[in-house]
């Protein structure tokens, strides 16, 4: 996508979770566009990212469902609504315009226009798992990265992941033919990844292709603006330092709140406060929705999300169209009717 | 009710005795949650992202920890030796006196 896009919509949903998704139907029977914002690369939030393959039982009509299935079957059924995506983004900022409408503009400077917004987050964005090491922060972009977006930048470099999962395996495998040294710290001797990257690693140790540094973990960063060394406590070897321009840790995803919680919108213990007739927000035309919200007996179900979207929908229509009626139909009487691709 | 003791130090250090029923089918997880202490149990209990980390300090007879649970405690930080995920220790009378120190939030 190209930078400094500008996308304008009728809902801005952000989070493309299961109940995000579904809010694009509820929204599509009135005839309203959504445009979702996702900071993983891929739809269907937590389902997809954390637990594709269990059953969910309790979405009603499916005795049984595996979440990933259950997110194919939400993008089939929002599919003639044509909704639009920018996903590998962070919802960042929120402005109010001059001509009433709300802007969302993403970490990667795409803006996105609307006059109503549904906040579906989750449980927040999906950020890495930072080691505690004091000073990473002071490394960031200067040599310690959380995700391998280019493996080109490591040519000739001397490379450190941290790790025992399958992703720091397969990047431990992937770069050890493209950094000068590659080196794999892990906390134990045992890796839990796939059986056949661990013997890929062990393999690639034992030609000297990976150094492999077990019962260990990095403790320290040390660098001049940027990274130079890492220390390494070892259990029973203790501390010592090696050279390192990249520190790779690898440690999975976990979601934090992110920047929602400054947007001045009533947050309360990592949840957005919102009324029970609308789900909306105290801010005017913003809605919370899904595990993201707050209220007097609220229950974190992806069926409460169908049912908090389907209301909010209708509020939203309202916003939209001060001066239409809604009339209430069944989708058994009249069907569903797309909308055209824009 | 049936209820079992269980002593908990929070992330200042602090102890305290609970008292805890073991008819409701809770996990330590879910109990620290009802006693309002700083443990989020963000994925709900399914040991995918170890908010609910702690160190058991007493002698009690535990199950043996999941493939699940071994996966993501690599994935966690500060572990120790007698680091469990809180979730995945469902209360029981074999747990009574058990104490259990919360893992700093990583």
């Amino acid at each position: 996508m190209a930078q400094n896009q500008t996308i304008e919509t009728d809902i801005i949903i952000i989070g493309a979770g299961p109940v995000g998704l579904f809010a694009v139907f509820e929204a599509g029977l009135l005839k309203m566009r959504c445009h979702l914002i996702d900071v993983l690369p891929q739809p269907g939030g937590q389902l997809t990212e954390i637990y594709p393959k269990k059953p969910i039982y309790d979405i009603p009509g499916y005795p049984s469902i595996l979440a990933s299935d259950l997110v194919t079957n939400l993008m089939r059924q929002i599919e003639p609504f044509k909704p639009g995506f920018s996903l590998a983004e962070r919802a960042e900022s929120l402005e109010k315009l001059e001509d009433g409408r709300w802007c969302v503009t993403t970490n990667r400077g795409t803006k996105h226009l609307a006059p109503v917004i549904f906040i579906a987050g989750g449980l927040g964005s999906f950020e890495p798992r930072k080691p505690p090491i004091s000073n990473i922060a002071d490394f960031e972009e200067r040599g310690v990265e959380y995700f391998v977006r280019n493996p080109e930048m490591f040519q000739n470099q001397k490379v450190v992941i941290a790790g025992g999962g399958d992703s720091a395996l397969d990047w431990a495998i992937y770069l050890a033919n493209i950094a000068k040294e590659l080196t794999l710290i892990h906390r134990r001797t045992e890796f839990r990844g796939a059986l056949d990257s661990v013997e890929k690693v062990m393999h690639l140790a034992e030609i000297k292709k990976i150094r492999l540094v077990t019962n260990a973990q990095v403790v320290g960063l040390h660098g001049n603006g940027k990274l130079e060394s890492i220390e390494i406590l070892h259990d029973t070897d203790g501390n010592f330092k090696i050279e390192a321009d990249h520190f790779v840790p690898l440690f999975g995803l976990t979601p934090k709140l992110g920047p929602i919680a400054e947007w001045g919108l009533g947050v309360s213990s990592n949840a957005v406060e919102v009324n029970t007739f609308d789900y909306a927000t105290t801010t005017p035309g913003i809605f919370a929705i899904g595990d993201i919200n707050t209220y007097p007996g609220k229950l974190k179900l992806i069926l409460c999300g169908f049912h908090e979207a389907t209301l909010a929908c209708q509020s939203a229509f309202k916003i939209m169209h001060p001066d239409k009626k809604l009339s209430f139909k069944y989708t058994t009487v009249t069907g569903i009717e797309g909308l055209p691709a824009k | 009710m049936d209820t079992i003791k269980i002593t908990i130090v929070d992330r200042e250090g602090i102890s305290q005795e609970y008292e805890a029923p073991t008819d409701m089918g809770l996990n330590i997880m879910e109990l620290c949650k009802a006693l309002e202490l700083p443990v989020e149990g963000t994925c709900g209990g399914m040991a995918l992202c170890a908010s609910c980390h702690v160190y058991v300090l007493s002698d009690n007879e535990l199950p043996e920890p999941s493939n699940d649970e071994l996966d993501m405690l690599d994935s966690a930080f500060f572990v120790q030796p007698n680091s469990r995920l809180g979730c995945q220790l469902k209360l029981h009378e074999g747990l009574d006196g058990l104490q259990i120190k919360l893992a700093p939030n990583g």
